[in-house]
C-alpha cells in the first residue's frame, strides 16, 4: 500500500528526515515511536503533504502513485487521512460544512453522487457513535473551536470514520488524552480497521498500544528508522527507555 | 530656490461652480439649508480638497479625483424614459420593505407609500424643508460639521435634496425601510445627495441603504446622512455598496443617540473604486449602546477608508467596533477609529477590533485607532491585526480533501462572517451572506447585482 524509499526532508533549511525505508501493506498496523525530535510527527505531516516541509530526496508511492506529486487535498481522496497532534481551532466554519465538503469532496472524486443534506446528516449521527463525541460539538460549533483537548481528538477520529481512509496516519492521538478517552478513540481505531486498510500509530508511549496492537514497531531517531521488530518491542522501550537505542546508534 | 506652492484648480472650479449656481441651489427659498451653504463653501475653500496632508484623510488623497472631474451635476431630477422602479424591483420573498429610491441624489417621487404607519413620513429632502420647517431647522446641520471636513462642508454647500424620513414616538415599525441610492447617467456624474432621517422617543426601526450604479459612467457621490435617534429608541443602519470600480463613493452618516438608545450600524462594501465613509456616532444621553461594523472586501485597485469617530460625552455608555478587510490584487484600505471619552463621561465602555487579510503582497491596509480618554473610570479597549490566510488552518482543510481554492474561500468567508452576524434581519443576512459568498468566489463583477437579489 505505501513504500517509502530512502525519504529525506527538511524544514528551514535543517534536515528533519535522513533517510526513512518503510513498507506497509493493507491489513497491517504500524508503531512508529522515538524519543522527542526524532522526526516522527515530520514523516507524518510529509506524507499528509504539509507544504512547511521540504523533500529534498527520497521516493513514496500509495498504492502504485506517486504520492509527494499529489495536493494534500488529492492525498486525502486517495485514501490517505492524518490525525493531527494539534488540530487546529477554524472559527467560522462550521463542524456540518466542513465535514459535508469534505465528504462530498471525495465523492466527487471518486466519480460518487454527492450526499444528501439527509442522507449526510444520517451519516453523521451513524458514526459519531463510534467515539462517543458529544452532538453539540458537530452541530452547533465550528471546527475544533473551545473543544477540549480529548475532544478535538476524538473528533480526529470521528473524522475518519466519516471520510473511511484507506491509510490512517495516526499522530501522537494518544497525548493529552485521559485513560477513559483513550480507551473511547483506540476503540474507535479498532472498530474501524478493516483488513484492506493499513493505520500508523506514532507514538512517544507504549500506552496506547495496550489498546491497539500493532504487528509493527519501529523506532525512529535523527531522522531514520533505527530498530524494527514486532509488538514485543514496545514493551522494551516502556521497560527500558529510549537511551539504550541511543546508544546502540552512536556506538 | 523659491518653492511656489501648487495651486489647485479644482478649488477654484468648485468656488465658481458653487457662485454660478447660486439660484439654482437656494431655489428662491430662505430656509437653514439654504443659510449655511456659504460658510460651508467658505470651509471647504479654507480646507481644500482632502490629500495626504488632511489629517482626517490621510490614506485617501482625492487630488486627482477632483483634478480630473469635470462631471455634469444633476441640478434638477434626471428624467428616464422607464420606471426604475419597475425595472429595479424587488421580488424577494419574505423581504417586505418601506421601498425609497434615490436617482443621482434625487427622491423618486414615483416612490409612494400608501401603508406607512401614522405619522411616519418617508418624502424628498427639498420637500421637507419647506413642508417640514420646524424639523429641519431643528435637526440640519448639527451633526454633519461643515467646519471640520471638506466633505461635509461640500455636501451643505450643494445640498438639495436626498431623503427625509421622520418617525414620530413611539412607532414601531413593522417592516425595514429600504432605500436604493441609484447612480443612472448617460454622461460622467458628480451627485450630491443629502438625508435626514429623525426616530423619534421609544420609536423602533431598521433602516437599509443599497448604493448602486446603473450605468459604467464614472461617478462622484458624495452622500450625506444626518440621523437623530430619540430617548430608548432602537436604531439599525445597513449600508450595502455595490457601485462599480469607475465610481467614488465619499459619504457620511452622522447619528446621535439619545439616552437609552441602541444603535447597530453595519456597512458592507462590495465594490467601488474608491469608497470613503465617515461614521460619527455622538452619546447624547447616558445608558445608550451602540455596535459599529463594517465589513470591506476589495481588490483591483480598489481603495476602501473606514473613518470612525466615537464621542462618548455621557457616562455609562457603551460602544463596540468591528471592523474588516479582505484586501485582494492591488487593493488599499484604511481604518481609523477615534474614540473620544469626554471627562465626565465615567463608566464608559469603548471596544473597538479592526481585522484584516491581505491576500497579495501588494495590497495595502492601514489601521489606526486613536483613543482620547479623559477619565480613569472606563473600560476600553481596541486591537488591529494585518495578516494573511492562516495557514495552518488551510492545511487541516486540505488534509481532509478539500482544493486548496475552495478551502481558502471558506476560510475568508468565515473571517467575513463574524461581521454579518451582527445583521439582524435575517433574510439580509442570509442574501448578504451569499452575496460575500459570490464576492469573494469572483462570481459577482457587476454592479447591479443587488444584496436583494433583485431583477433588472
Amino acid at each position: 500500500m505505501l513504500v517509502i524509499k530512502d525519504l529525506h526532508a527538511q524544514i528551514e533549511g535543517k534536515e528533519i528526515l535522513n533517510g526513512i525505508n518503510l513498507t506497509i501493506k493493507a491489513g497491517e498496523i504500524h508503531a512508529i515511536m522515538g524519543p522527542n525530535g526524532s522526526g516522527k510527527s515530520t514523516l507524518a505531516n510529509v506524507l499528509a503533504g504539509n507544504s512547511n516541509y521540504e523533500v529534498t530526496k527520497g521516493t513514496v508511492t500509495f498504492n502504485g502513485k506517486n504520492l509527494l506529486e499529489m495536493q494534500p487535498d488529492v492525498r486525502a481522496k486517495e485514501g490517505l487521512f492524518l490525525s493531527f497532534q494539534y488540530p487546529v481551532e477554524i472559527p467560522g466554519i462550521s463542524m456540518v460544512n466542513f465535514l459535508k465538503t469534505a465528504v462530498n469532496e471525495a465523492r466527487k472524486y471518486r466519480d460518487e453522487k454527492e450526499l444528501s443534506a439527509t442522507d449526510f446528516l444520517k451519516l453523521m449521527r451513524e458514526k459519531k457513535q463510534l467515539v462517543q463525541i458529544d452532538s453539540e460539538l458537530l452541530t452547533n460549533r465550528s471546527v475544533n473551536e473551545g473543544f477540549s483537548g480529548g475532544e478535538k481528538k476524538k473528533n480526529e477520529i470521528f473524522q475518519m470514520a466519516m471520510l473511511e481512509p484507506k491509510l490512517a496516519i495516526l499522530d501522537e492521538t494518544d497525548s493529552g488524552l485521559d485513560i477513559d478517552a483513550l480507551r473511547i478513540v483506540a476503540n474507535g481505531v479498532n472498530i474501524l480497521r478493516k483488513p484492506e486498510n493499513a493505520t500508523i500509530l506514532v507514538t512517544h508511549y507504549q500506552r496506547l498500544l495496550d489498546y491497539i496492537v500493532p504487528d509493527f514497531v519501529h523506532v525512529l531517531y535523527n531522522g531514520r528508522i533505527v530498530k524494527s521488530a514486532g509488538k514485543e518491542l514496545a514493551f522494551e522501550l516502556e521497560e527500558k527507555g529510549y537511551d539504550w537505542i541511543k546508544k546502540e546508534v552512536e556506538g | 530656490m523659491i518653492i511656489t506652492e501648487e495651486k489647485i484648480p479644482a478649488t477654484d472650479r468648485l468656488k465658481e461652480l458653487f457662485d454660478k449656481s447660486r439660484e439654482i441651489l437656494s431655489d428662491g427659498d430662505a430656509s437653514v439649508v439654504n443659510e449655511v451653504r456659504e460658510p460651508a463653501m467658505n470651509a471647504f475653500l479654507r480646507m481644500g480638497i482632502p490629500n495626504f496632508k488632511t489629517e482626517n484623510y490621510k490614506y485617501t488623497d482625492l487630488t486627482h479625483l477632483f483634478q480630473t472631474e469635470n462631471f455634469r451635476r444633476a441640478w434638477t431630477p434626471d428624467k428616464f424614459d422607464v420606471n426604475l422602479k419597475e425595472v429595479f424591483s424587488c421580488d424577494v420573498p419574505q423581504f417586505d420593505t418601506y421601498l425609497a429610491m434615490v436617482i443621482n441624489g434625487w427622491f423618486d417621487e414615483m416612490t409612494n407609500h400608501l401603508d406607512l404607519p401614522k405619522g411616519v413620513i418617508i418624502k424628498s429632502f427639498k420637500k421637507a424643508v419647506k413642508e417640514n420647517r420646524s424639523l429641519v431647522e431643528k435637526y440640519y446641520g448639527k451633526l454633519a460639521i461643515a467646519e471640520t471636513d471638506p466633505m461635509n462642508a461640500l455636501n451643505t454647500a450643494f445640498a438639495q435634496d436626498g431623503i427625509f424620513i421622520y418617525i414620530p414616538d413611539n412607532v414601531i415599525l413593522p417592516k425595514p425601510i429600504q432605500i436604493i441610492n441609484l447612480l443612472r447617467s448617460n454622461d460622467d456624474l458628480y451627485a450630491t445627495q443629502r438625508n435626514l432621517i429623525i426616530a423619534g422617543n421609544n420609536s423602533q426601526s431598521k433602516v437599509i441603504f443599497c448604493d448602486h450604479t446603473l450605468t459604467p459612467q464614472t461617478y462622484i457621490t458624495n452622500n450625506v446622512t444626518e440621523f437623530e435617534i430619540g430617548d430608548n429608541a432602537l436604531v439599525d443602519i445597513y449600508t450595502i455598496q455595490n457601485h462599480h470600480n469607475k465610481a467614488a463613493n465619499l459619504s457620511g452618516l452622522y447619528i446621535r443617540q439619545g439616552q437609552h438608545s441602541q444603535l447597530v450600524t453595519n456597512v458592507v462594501s462590495l465594490h467601488g473604486g474608491i469608497i470613503r465613509n465617515n461614521l460619527g456616532v455622538l452619546f447624547n444621553g447616558e445608558h445608550a449602546e451602540a455596535k459599529i461594523c463594517g465589513l470591506a472586501l476589495s481588490d483591483k485597485n480598489q481603495h476602501v477608508d473606514n473613518f470612525t469617530v466615537v464621542e462618548h460625552a455621557k457616562p455609562n455608555c457603551h460602544s463596540n467596533q468591528l471592523y474588516k478587510n479582505i484586501l485582494d490584487d492591488n487593493a488599499s484600505g484604511a481604518f481609523t477609529g477615534r474614540i473620544n471619552v469626554a471627562p465626565h463621561a465615567v463608566k464608559t465602555e469603548a471596544y473597538q477590533r479592526n481585522n484584516n487579510v491581505l491576500l497579495t503582497n501588494t495590497a495595502k491596509m492601514n489601521s489606526k485607532p486613536q483613543l482620547v480618554i479623559d477619565n480613569d473610570d472606563v473600560k476600553c479597549s481596541h486591537g488591529a491585526t494585518v495578516g494573511r490566510i492562516n495557514e495552518e488552518a488551510l492545511f487541516y482543510l486540505q488534509a481532509r480533501g478539500i482544493p486548496e481554492r475552495e478551502a481558502r474561500l471558506m476560510l475568508m468567508s468565515a473571517f467575513a462572517h463574524e461581521v454579518l452576524t451582527e445583521i439582524k434581519i435575517e433574510t439580509l443576512r442570509n442574501r448578504i451572506d451569499r452575496l460575500v459568498d459570490k464576492r469573494l468566489r469572483g462570481e459577482v463583477s457587476k454592479c447591479h447585482l443587488c444584496a436583494m437579489d433583485c431583477i433588472r
